[in-house]
């Protein structure tokens, strides 16, 4: 085993015999823009709804619930899908969230949440960690299109102008702390801070 | 002969009476007909001022000055009880649910919400500023009183 490994150390370190310099530069140049590419192409592919509501769990359940609020259909049609508010959209931290969501291809092929009970019965603690997530980060996701810099308070309701003066804008509050189940609908609620 | 009559003038007054509903009903779907449908008038704004309305009478259960769409209100959670509960009024600032909503039938209070009052729509509704369809001959019971007293 070690020799082996040594063998191929040496390999690697021993200038090429047979290709140029150019060649294995360009090559690897090249090869580095198809795999780059290539896996950058597939991580954006599990970020599309299509990926996501290609199994029935996301499409039956959490999918019928987002199409009835806001952030699917509104006014001026600008809308949210699964992964603008599931998924950092900076790179570290997508790849962080992609590989723990590993974890939900075990859920698929184990069928944790295959039927509508069992997802109802798993859904707090679902919520749960997205709750969590959202606290962690400061509401990260939401403040990707709601940037609070932004909010104009006279054109809000005098309640939401109350709250995002006062609590918001101090850092007290996060978004999610009141806008749980904005886009799916909530879990059994006993307990839960503010409920 | 006189039964005659009777049946005549009962069936008559019946034709009649149906054409006055039959057209009372036309100005309410419009002046399509009955095998068409009618294309819906849009929907209005819900009133969002948060101003509190007044109550025409006493026991009125207060509109909703606000906008409630997709509020939760099921077994699993009531989103309007995340202000208006007595728990959260002082960080609401929101009116707090009256008293009667923490009594069961016989009076006794409750620790929480009664059940019999927990789903807050079957009483309290939000407003738009549509124009109504009927006539509607309400009266404040202020007017009511104020014109029996010029009566007398």
């Amino acid at each position: 085993m070690i020799n082996k490994i040594k063998h191929y150390w040496l390999v690697m370190r021993r200038p090429s015999v047979h290709y140029s310099l150019g060649f294995l530069t360009m090559g690897g140049f090249l090869m580095g823009i198809i795999f780059w590419g290539g896996f950058n192409t597939a991580l954006e592919f599990t970020n599309t709804e299509e990926f996501c509501t290609g199994c029935h769990e996301m499409r039956n359940n959490v999918y019928q619930e987002l199409q009835q609020t806001i952030h699917f259909s509104n006014r001026s049609g600008v809308r949210a899908k699964c992964s603008d508010c599931h998924v950092p959209h900076d790179w570290t931290d997508k790849l962080a969230r992609k590989m723990q969501a590993s974890k939900e291809v075990w859920g698929k092929l184990f069928g944790t949440i295959n039927t509508r009970e069992k997802f109802e019965e798993k859904r707090r603690e679902l919520a749960e960690h997205e709750w969590a997530r959202f606290k962690s980060n400061d509401s990260l996701e939401c403040r990707n299109c709601h940037n609070f810099e932004y909010m104009d308070f006279t054109s809000q309701s005098k309640r939401a102008a109350k709250q995002h003066s006062t609590a918001l804008a101090k850092g007290e509050k996060t978004c999610i702390d009141c806008h749980k189940g904005i886009a799916h609908q909530l879990p059994d609620m006993t307990g839960v801070e503010g409920w | 002969m006189s039964e005659k009559v009777i049946v005549c003038f009962f069936v008559l007054s019946l034709m009649a009476f149906n054409t006055i509903a039959n057209e009372s009903i036309a100005t309410l779907r419009g002046q399509t007909s009955l095998s068409n449908e009618a294309t819906p008038p849009l929907m209005e704004k819900v009133e969002n001022r948060d101003i509190k309305r007044k109550r025409n009478y006493p026991m009125q259960p207060p509109t909703i000055p606000h906008k409630i769409n997709n509020y939760q209100v099921d077994l699993k959670t009531n989103k309007c009880l995340t202000c208006h509960s007595r728990k959260y009024t002082e960080q609401s600032q929101a009116p707090m649910i009256s008293v009667t909503h923490y009594m069961d039938r016989d009076g006794n209070f409750l620790a929480d919400v009664s059940p019999r009052r927990y789903f807050c729509k079957q009483c309290h509704v939000t407003q738009t500023v549509a124009t109504p369809l009927v006539d509607n001959s309400f009266m404040d019971i202020d007017d009511i009183l104020k014109a029996e007293r010029n009566q007398r």
